[in-house]
C-alpha cells in the first residue's frame, strides 16, 4: 500500500475535492475553526485574503514523507485535514533520505513534511548537544533555513532505543542501559548501519554508560527482521523506533535512559512560508491529538493489519473528531 | 560533494586504520570473496551439469533458454528481501539470491560449450566406440572449457558486484561500507567500497581470464 | 493476496514509474551502441578498451552510481533522470561489445560484393550490414532489455517510484505479499518487453523466423 504514485493522486485529488466541499459546508459550525480563521486574516493578511471566507479556497500544498510506512501514515493526516480546510493537496510520499528532501523543501517543490525533532536538529548542527524537547525544539527555530520553520511538536515521539527480550532483561536484571555494563557477554545491537556513527551508537553508549556493543546492520529501520534478529537470540539487542507496535506484541523491553543518550524523536511538523496560519491550524489539530500511543496504533495498523495509509489516516481523523 | 568526492574515497582508503581489523578492509573484501565463490560454486553445482546435458542431448534447450531468460529477470533486490523476511537473518538469504543471479550465465556458458564442438569432431569420437559419458567428458567438456569458464566470468562479475545485497540483512562483506556510507551520508566511503568491489572485480576477472585463455590453449592442442 | 487487491492504484502507478525509467535507457543504449561498435571495429585498439571498459563499467555496483551521479549531472537527488542514465551506461556496456560482435559477424566478403554491385556506403549499411546484423543485434538488446528492467528496481532503496519501492516498504513492514507482488510484475514486465522485442524481429527480419540466435 504505502507507496503512492502521482497518478494515483490525480485520482485521489478528484475524490477529494469532494470531501472539501463538504468539509467546507459544515466547517463553520465548529467555533474553533471560526478563531483559526479569523487569526489568519490577521496573520498572513495579504494576498490570498479571499481564502478566509469560507475555507473554500485554501490554495496548493505539497505535502512529502519520507521513506517509512509510518511517516506516512502522520503525512497522510496532515494531508487530509489540509484538504478538508479546502487545499489542493498533492502528496510526494516516501522520500528516501533528509539530504533528497530537505533541499526540495528549501527550494519550495514540497510545502509540508513530517519530521523528527533530534534527526531534524542533526541534520542542521551535526555537534548539537542533547537536550529536552522543548531545548531542540528552540534550537530548530534558530537553526532552520529561511523560509522553513517547525510547529508545534507532538507528544508523540519515535526514538530509537536499546531494546531487548523481557527473558534476557529477567536474566541480566535490566531495566537501564547503564545496567548492560555488567552482562558478561559480548552485545550484539541490531540496527540500520548508520547506527554505528550515530551519537547515540556504540561510541557514544561506551563514553556515557560504559557499555560496549558491536553493530549488526540490518537495513529494514528496525523492521521485523530486526525484532526476529533479537527474538531468535542472534543479537541481545535491537535498535527498534519506541513507536513499534512489535515492541509490545513482543513483550520486548526497551531499557531506559536515564542520561538521554539518545534524542528525542518527537513528530514535528517542517514547513515552508507557503502554509499560512489556517493550514498551521490544521496540522497542529493533528499534532496536539497526537500520543504516542496513538502512534504506535497506527503503525499497527499498517504493519500488522496491512492497511493502507490512506485508510489509517482517515479513521483516526473520524475518531478525534478531526474530519 | 563538490571537492572531488573521489579524491577524498581514495584518502580514505589511505587510512592505515582502515586496513586492519575486523571491520578492516582485507577482512571485508576476504567476506565479499567468500560470498561470491559460495554464490558462484553453489550455482555451479546446480548449473553446470543441467547445460551440460542439455547441450549433450539437445533435449530441454527450450526450457532452459527460457528459465535463464526469467532468470535474469528477476530483481535481487527482491529476492534478498523475500528469502530474508521467509528466512531471518544470515547468510542463507542473500545466498540463495546470489545463486539465481548465478545461474543462467553459468547454465548458458556450459550448454553453448557442448554445442560448440564440431559435430563431426563428435561423430569421430562415437565412431571411435566412446559412450556417450566418454564423448561428454573427454571431447565436448574439454573442447567447450573456454565457454564454460566464461559463462563463469560473466557470473562471477554479477556476484560481485551485488554481493553488497548481502550486507543489507545484517552480513558483512564490502557492502558494509556502501551501506554505512549511503545512510550517514559519508559518500567518500560509500565510493571507497564502491572501488574495493571493482577492484575485486577486476583481479576475479583477469584471473578468469587467464584461466579462459589457459584452456583453450589446451583444447586446441586437444583438438 | 489481499494485498494486492487493495494496492492496485499504488501497484499501477509504481509499474508506469518503471516502465518510464527503463524504457528510454534501453532505446538509447541501442541506438548509440551502433555507431560506437562501427568505430570500434574499425579501429583495433578502441575494439579492445570497449571491452575493456564495458567489463569495468559491469562491475560497478549499481546503487552507488545511482548515488553518485547527481553529483556529476547536477540533476536532483530523486530525479528519475539519474537512473536512467545509470542504466544507459550499463546498458553500452552490454551493446556496445553485442552490437561489435553483431557487425563482425557480417562477412567483408558480402560487404565487398554488396560495394561492388554498386551500393554506396550508407546504403550499403542500411540495407545489407544492418540487416545481416540484425538477428545478432537483436539477441543484445534483448539481454539489455530484460536486465535494465531488473536493475531499475534498485532506484527503490533511494526513494525513487519503481517497483522496487515495494521490496522495500514490504521488507521494513513485514508484507511478503508486496515484494512478492514487486518481484513478479518486474519479471512479468521484462518477458513482456522481451517478447515485444522478438516479435519486432520477426516483422523486420522475416527471413529469420524459425532460426534463434542466442547473445554471447
Amino acid at each position: 500500500m504505502t507507496t503512492h504514485s502521482t497518478r494515483r493522486h490525480l485520482l485521489g485529488m478528484l475524490g477529494a475535492s469532494g470531501v472539501a466541499l463538504g468539509a467546507a459546508a459544515c466547517g463553520s459550525s465548529d467555533p474553533f475553526e471560526e478563531d483559526q480563521e479569523e487569526s489568519e486574516q490577521g496573520g498572513s493578511g495579504g494576498s490570498d485574503g479571499g481564502g478566509g471566507d469560507g475555507g473554500g479556497e485554501g490554495g496548493d500544498l505539497v505535502v512529502g514523507s519520507q521513506a517509512y510506512y509510518s511517516n506516512e501514515i502522520v503525512a497522510e493526516l496532515f494531508a487530509q485535514v489540509l484538504e478538508a480546510d479546502g487545499y489542493t493537496v498533492s502528496r510526494q510520499f516516501q522520500i528516501g533520505q533528509r539530504e533528497v528532501y530537505m533541499p526540495e523543501l528549501e527550494n519550495g517543490s514540497l510545502d509540508v513534511l513530517p519530521e523528527y525533532l533530534g534527526n531534524l536538529l542533526q541534520h542542521y548542527d551535526s555537534e548539537a548537544q542533547n537536550g529536552t524537547a522543548e531545548e531542540i525544539h528552540s534550537a530548530l527555530e534558530e537553526d532552520l533555513p529561511d523560509g522553513l520553520r517547525v510547529l508545534s511538536f507532538a507528544e508523540a515521539t519515535d526514538q530509537d532505543s536499546y531494546t531487548t527480550t523481557s527473558a534476557f532483561a529477567q536474566e541480566h536484571s535490566l531495566s537501564e542501559i547503564g545496567d548492560l555494563a555488567g552482562v558478561d557477554e559480548d552485545l550484539q545491537i541490531a540496527a540500520n548501519s548508520e547506527f554505528e556513527v550515530r551519537p547515540y551508537g556504540p561510541e557514544g553508549v561506551s563514553k556515557v554508560y560504559g557499555v560496549e556493543v558491536s553493530v549488526v546492520p540490518v537495513e529494514d529501520s528496525g523492521g521485523p527482521l530486526t525484532v526476529q534478529a533479537l527474538t531468535d537470540g542472534d543479537v541481545q539487542l535491537a535498535d527498534l523506533y519506541t513507536s513499534d507496535p512489535a515492541i509490545a506484541a513482543n513483550d520486548l523491553v526497551v531499557l531506559e535512559d536515564p542520561e538521554s543518550l539518545i534524542l528525542p524523536q518527537n513528530v514535528v511538523p517542517v514547513v515552508t512560508d507557503k502554509v499560512d496560519a489556517a493550514a498551521e491550524a490544521a496540522i497542529t489539530a493533528v499534532i496536539d491529538q497526537l500520543s504516542p500511543d496513538d502512534l504506535v496504533e497506527l503503525n499497527r495498523r499498517s504493519t500488522e493489519d496491512q492497511a493502507d495509509s490512506a485508510e489509517i489516516a482517515t479513521e483516526w481523523l473520524t475518531e478525534k473528531g478531526l474530519a | 560533494m563538490n571537492e572531488s568526492p573521489l579524491r577524498e574515497a581514495l584518502s580514505w582508503l589511505s587510512e592505515p586504520e582502515r586496513w586492519s581489523g575486523p571491520s578492516g578492509i582485507p577482512m571485508r573484501t576476504l567476506e565479499h570473496f567468500g560470498y561470491t565463490v559460495l554464490g558462484v560454486g553453489v550455482a555451479a553445482v546446480i548449473a553446470i551439469p543441467i547445460g551440460l546435458l542439455v547441450g549433450h542431448t539437445h533435449r530441454g534447450k527450450g526450457v532452459a533458454v527460457a528459465a535463464a531468460g526469467a532468470a535474469r529477470a528477476l530483481p535481487t533486490l527482491g529476492l534478498v528481501t523475500l528469502f530474508a523476511l521467509l528466512l531471518g537473518l544470515g547468510l542463507t538469504a542473500p545466498l540463495l539470491a546470489f545463486v539465481v543471479l548465478a545461474t543462467p550465465s553459468l547454465l548458458a556458458g556450459a550448454y553453448a560449450a557442448v554445442e560448440s564442438v564440431d559435430p563431426a569432431t563428435v561423430d569421430a569420437a562415437r565412431a571411435q566406440g566412446m559412450t556417450g559419458w566418454q564423448v561428454l567428458t573427454r571431447v565436448e567438456v574439454p573442447l567447450g572449457m573456454p565457454l564454460i569458464v566464461g559463462g563463469f566470468r560473466g557470473a562471477t562479475v554479477q556476484v560481485v558486484a551485488t554481493a553488497m545485497l548481502a550486507a543489507y540483512v545484517g552480513n558483512g562483506g564490502l557492502g558494509r561500507y556502501i551501506f554505512l556510507g549511503l545512510g550517514s551520508q559519508d559518500y567518500p566511503q560509500m565510493i571507497a567500497g564502491s572501488l574495493l568491489v571493482i577492484a575485486l572485480a577486476l583481479v576475479l576477472d583477469l584471473t578468469l581470464l587467464l584461466i579462459q585463455r589457459l584452456t583453450s590453449a589446451r583444447g586446441l592442442r586437444a583438438a | 493476496m489481499n494485498w494486492v487487491q487493495d494496492n492496485l492504484g499504488v501497484i499501477g502507478g509504481h509499474t508506469t514509474a518503471h516502465l518510464a525509467q527503463s524504457l528510454p535507457p534501453i532505446v538509447i543504449a541501442f541506438a548509440l551502441s551502433l555507431p560506437l561498435a562501427k568505430l570500434a571495429n574499425r579501429m583495433g585498439w578502441l575494439r579492445s578498451g570497449v571491452t575493456t571498459l564495458s567489463g569495468l563499467l559491469y562491475a560497478i555496483p549499481s546503487l552507488p552510481l545511482f548515488v553518485l551521479l547527481p553529483g556529476l549531472l547536477g540533476t536532483g537527488f530523486r530525479s528519475p533522470l539519474n537512473i536512467s542514465v545509470a542504466l544507459t551506461l550499463y546498458g553500452l556496456a552490454l551493446m556496445v561489445p553485442a552490437a561489435s560482435d553483431a557487425f563482425r559477424s557480417v562477412g567483408r566478403d558480402v560487404l565487398s560484393s554488396a560495394t561492388a554491385q554498386g551500393y554506396a556506403p550508407p546504403a550499403r549499411f542500411w540495407q545489407v550490414e544492418l540487416p545481416l546484423a540484425g538477428p545478432v543485434l537483436l539477441a543484445g538488446v534483448r539481454v539489455v532489455a530484460v536486465s535494465t528492467i531488473s536493475l531499475v528496481t534498485v532506484g527503490g532503496v533511494l526513494g525513487v517510484s519503481s517497483l522496487g519501492m515495494l521490496f522495500v516498504d514490504g521488507f521494513r513492514r513485514g508484507i511478503v505479499a508486496e515484494i512478492l507482488t514487486g518481484v513478479v510484475l518486474t519479471v512479468a514486465l521484462a518477458l513482456f518487453i522481451d517478447g515485444l522485442l522478438v516479435l519486432a524481429g520477426r516483422m523486420l527480419m522475416p527471413w529469420t523466423v524459425g532460426k534463434e540466435v542466442r547473445a554471447a
